[in-house]
This record gives C-alpha cells, sequence and structure tokens, in this order.
C-alpha cells in the first residue's frame, strides 16, 4: 500500500503520526491485504494507542530519564579497561566511558578514531597502508639500522634503513628535510648521519650528548597531531584504519578520506568540527553503545533527552556542578544540590530573587510541586 | 571543506527558515523565538549555509524512534 494513502487516512482523522509510524501502517496493510474501511479501522485504534502511550501533561521526564540511565549504571562494571574491537588497541568502556560522556570531558581518557576510505580506495590495501602511515606517529627510531653513541668523537651516527623507509612507504627526501629543520649540527652522507651537539660546554658535554641521542631518537617524522597508534583492519570488503587519538579535523581534509563515515569518540571534536546537532548524535550514540557493549538496554528516549538537554545552549555542557544543575535559575535548587555555602552567599551579595517555579524550590518550603496534576494554575481573566 | 561537513552521517539537515516561515513555527510551537533551543553563528554548520544571528534553523533530524524528527534552533552570536 502506497504512504501517501496511509497519510491521507490519518490526515482525515485529525491527527499526526510520526513518520516511521505511518511506514509500519503502510507496510502491515499490504501484509493483510485491508481495504478502505479496514484501514480506517485501523488508523482509527492506532490513534487511540498512540495517544495513550505519549508522555502525560507534566510529567517529570528528566527524573524517569535519570532513572532509567542510572540504575542500569549501577549494575555496570566500576573499572573495565577492555579491549574493543581490534585487541591492540584500549578503549575505555563500562561506567568511567558513561561518567566521562555525561561530563563532557575536555580530554577523554582513550580518544579514537574510525577511519573509512571513498568507494574507490577502500579495497585499495596499499593506498590504505600508505595513508596509515601518514596519520600514524612514526619517529626515527622506528626506521634505523644502526644508533651509536661515539664519546670519543663526542658525536653520534646513526644508519637509516632503507628496508624499513620502503616498508612505512615514506618519501627519503621527507625524513632528511625534517631532520634537517629540527637538527642544525647534522653531516649527511647517504644513509649515514651524525650529529654533533650544538652546547659544547665541556663540563656537561656528555650529558649533551644523550639528551641529544634521545631527542634524535625520538623526532617525529610522519603523522597527524595527537593521533600516536594506528590499527589497519579489514572489515567485511573494505579496509578501516582505527587509531589511538584522534584529530577528526585533520583526518577529514585527507584525500581519499570517506568524509560521511570517518568518525571519533570525542565530543568535543565532533563539536568543533561537525556542529552542535552532531555532537547530539554523538553523545547519544557513544552513550547507547556504551550501554549495549555491557549487555544493558536503555531506551533510547531518555538518552536523547539527556542529549538534548546538553546540547540546548548550542555548545555542548556537562550534567552536575558547572553545567545543567549548575545553571538553574533557582537559588535553592542550585543550594540544595552542591557548594551549598557558595550559592547562598553568592545570592545574597547580589540580591537574586528566587520566584519558586521549581520542584525542589517548593519542597525546601513546603509547597505543593508544580509537576503532574500541580502544574495546573488559575488565571483571572482581565476585564475588558 | 567547509561544505563536506554537510554530508557526514552525523549531521542532519539544516535549513534556514525565512521570515514568514519563522514566525509562523513559532506561533505554532506557542513558544518565543528565546525558547527555542540555540546555535552559534561560529557552529561549523551555521557557518557553511551562512545563517545570520536572529535566523531560525530548521533540523531535520534522522530519528531511532520516529523515523524523521523536526526541530528548531535559534541562532545565536
Amino acid at each position: 500500500m502506497d504512504i501517501e494513502k496511509v497519510e491521507k487516512v490519518v490526515k482525515k482523522k485529525r491527527t499526526k503520526f510520526p513518520e516511521k509510524l505511518i511506514y509500519e501502517i503502510a507496510d502491515a496493510a499490504e501484509r493483510h491485504d485491508l481495504n478502505d474501511k479496514e484501514l480506517d479501522e485501523l488508523v482509527k485504534e492506532i490513534k487511540k494507542a498512540n495517544q495513550r502511550a505519549g508522555v502525560e501533561n507534566g510529567e517529570a521526564v528528566g527524573t524517569v530519564a535519570a532513572q532509567s540511565v542510572g540504575e542500569p549504571g549501577t549494575q555496570m562494571t566500576m573499572r573495565t579497561f577492555h579491549y574493543a574491537g581490534v585487541a591492540e588497541l584500549n578503549v575505555t568502556l563500562g561506567l568511567p566511558r558513561l561518567i566521562e560522556i555525561v561530563d563532557a570531558r575536555k580530554k577523554i581518557s582513550t580518544p579514537t578514531m574510525g577511519i573509512y576510505f571513498d568507494e574507490e580506495y577502500s579495497a585499495d590495501e596499499e593506498f590504505v597502508r600508505k595513508i596509515a602511515n601518514r596519520i600514524g606517529k612514526i619517529i626515527l627510531n622506528d626506521i634505523l639500522k644502526d644508533f651509536n653513541v661515539n664519546y670519543a668523537n663526542m658525536n653520534l651516527s646513526i644508519e637509516i634503513d632503507e628496508d624499513k623507509v620502503n616498508d612505512k612507504r615514506l618519501e627519503y627526501d621527507e625524513i632528511i628535510a625534517k631532520i634537517e629543520k629540527a637538527f642544525k649540527k647534522v653531516e649527511i652522507d647517504k644513509n649515514l648521519l651524525s650529529f654533533e651537539p650544538t652546547i659544547t660546554d665541556p663540563k656537561h658535554a656528555i650529558r649533551e650528548l644523550r639528551l641529544l641521542a634521545d631527542k634524535v631518537r625520538d623526532l617525529q617524522i610522519s603523522g597527524v597531531k595527537n593521533i600516536g597508534k594506528v590499527v589497519i583492519r579489514k572489515e567485511g570488503a573494505e579496509w578501516a584504519i582505527h587509531t589511538e587519538g584522534s584529530n577528526l579535523g585533520a583526518v577529514l581534509k585527507m584525500e581519499g578520506v570517506d568524509k560521511t563515515r570517518t568518525s571519533t569518540n570525542d565530543i568535543h571534536e565532533v563539536e568543533k568540527v561537525l556542529g552542535v546537532e552532531a555532537a547530539r548524535n554523538a553523545i547519544i550514540h557513544e552513550a547507547q553503545s556504551t550501554m549495549e557493549e555491557q549487555g544493558l538496554t536503555v531506551d533510547v528516549r531518555h538518552i536523547m533527552l539527556v542529549a538534548d538537554m546538553m546540547t540546548a545552549d548550542g555548545k555542548v555542557k556537562s550534567i552536575g556542578r558547572h553545567g545543567i544543575s549548575g545553571e538553574k535559575a533557582s537559588v535553592l535548587a542550585r543550594a540544595s544540590f552542591e557548594e551549598t555555602g557558595k550559592h547562598l552567599l553568592r545570592a545574597s551579595i547580589r540580591g537574586e530573587v528566587d520566584h519558586l517555579t521549581g520542584i525542589i524550590e517548593n519542597i525546601i518550603i513546603g509547597q505543593p510541586i508544580p509537576l503532574g496534576t500541580g502544574s495546573v494554575g488559575v488565571i483571572m481573566k482581565e476585564k475588558k | 571543506m567547509k561544505k563536506d561537513i554537510l554530508k557526514h552521517k552525523l549531521v542532519p539537515d539544516h535549513t534556514i527558515l525565512s521570515e514568514t516561515e519563522a514566525k509562523k513555527v513559532v506561533k505554532d510551537l506557542k513558544v518565543h523565538p528565546e525558547q527555542l533551543p540555540k546555535i552559534k553563528v561560529d557552529d561549523p554548520v551555521a557557518k557553511a549555509i551562512e545563517a545570520k544571528p536572529g535566523d531560525i534553523l530548521q533540523i531535520t533530524r534522522k530519528s531511532h524512534t520516529a523515523g524523521k524528527f523536526v526541530t528548531y534552533r535559534l541562532v545565536l552570536e
């Protein structure tokens, strides 16, 4: 049965259904071969059921959401450092991860990216490996054949391993350019390089030489900022890269990278690169997959509410002291949450007024709370 | 690059409402524009579609529960 026909019947019944429900009705009508009269009856019944299922005005959806997320949270493992997906990558999961999401941490403990490629490159292993080496951090030590600290001549000599350079798909000239830029006193003879310390104070000569040795070994010759290890994995027919560390902005600019699927688990980075709406989606996705991974199911609607609240101001803010709870309009509500003294003191200095519109402040002063039937008031009509 | 982000799977459709559309939305929802959720002018998506402060953006989200869900955000400085 076509969608338009169902939509017409729904409209005739003076109601509005979500898109998904209309599709489901059309599907059911098709399956059971309903005639017009039966469809009419079906829509009528669904209208009733839909109204019954809806949240009533004045219901405490926030409290229900908090309990619905909180209760399964008690069953989560307190400390889990699982190795999700790839064995080599460590990703924070379980309760610590959930807390991280809800607190909107600026620095998350294990940022990671999933990088995918455009169709034309996704099966090209050579291309993916090349990109992986451009993204992943490679230091000079990774491509050395020989490393010698010569205390007699007070210099150090290294030999670059050509096989390793080729294996990592690096350009020899680029490496040399990087080395020349970083160190002034360097002599280059093809693969053999020798360094001398810039400070030649004889008192500290040995210390300087050792420091130089460390510096030479740790010189980064390839990689995107903030990204460490990379893991290349075949997922179905395509190749994908998973990283330790994350830099969405830089990776999305790379050629061949799929600009629709490549993503990160760092919500602040998603907000910075893709905007608040994307951050909202990322919060929902991260929170839900964290719960699911632990074998817990929470209705998405609760998580969606949390994500909506966290992004309502146009930026991601945390729940708790520095976020939603800490920005409440009522002094009494804030004071009853955390840092009581601070809030009462500030309110008295500024001469804040509490309009007693929320739940907590009304409980404190012993009045009926504005919730459910309590949320109805009386307004007098002005006489004209 | 600027427009590329609009195609990302995490980014829903954002459209700028005309003045008459915006008025109708505010009237239908029975709210003041300031009561709507906000989006900043320097938000990457707001920049990409060149929204100005005071505009109302219509956001068409893909929803797990409703299939498609339309919501609005007020553009702020």
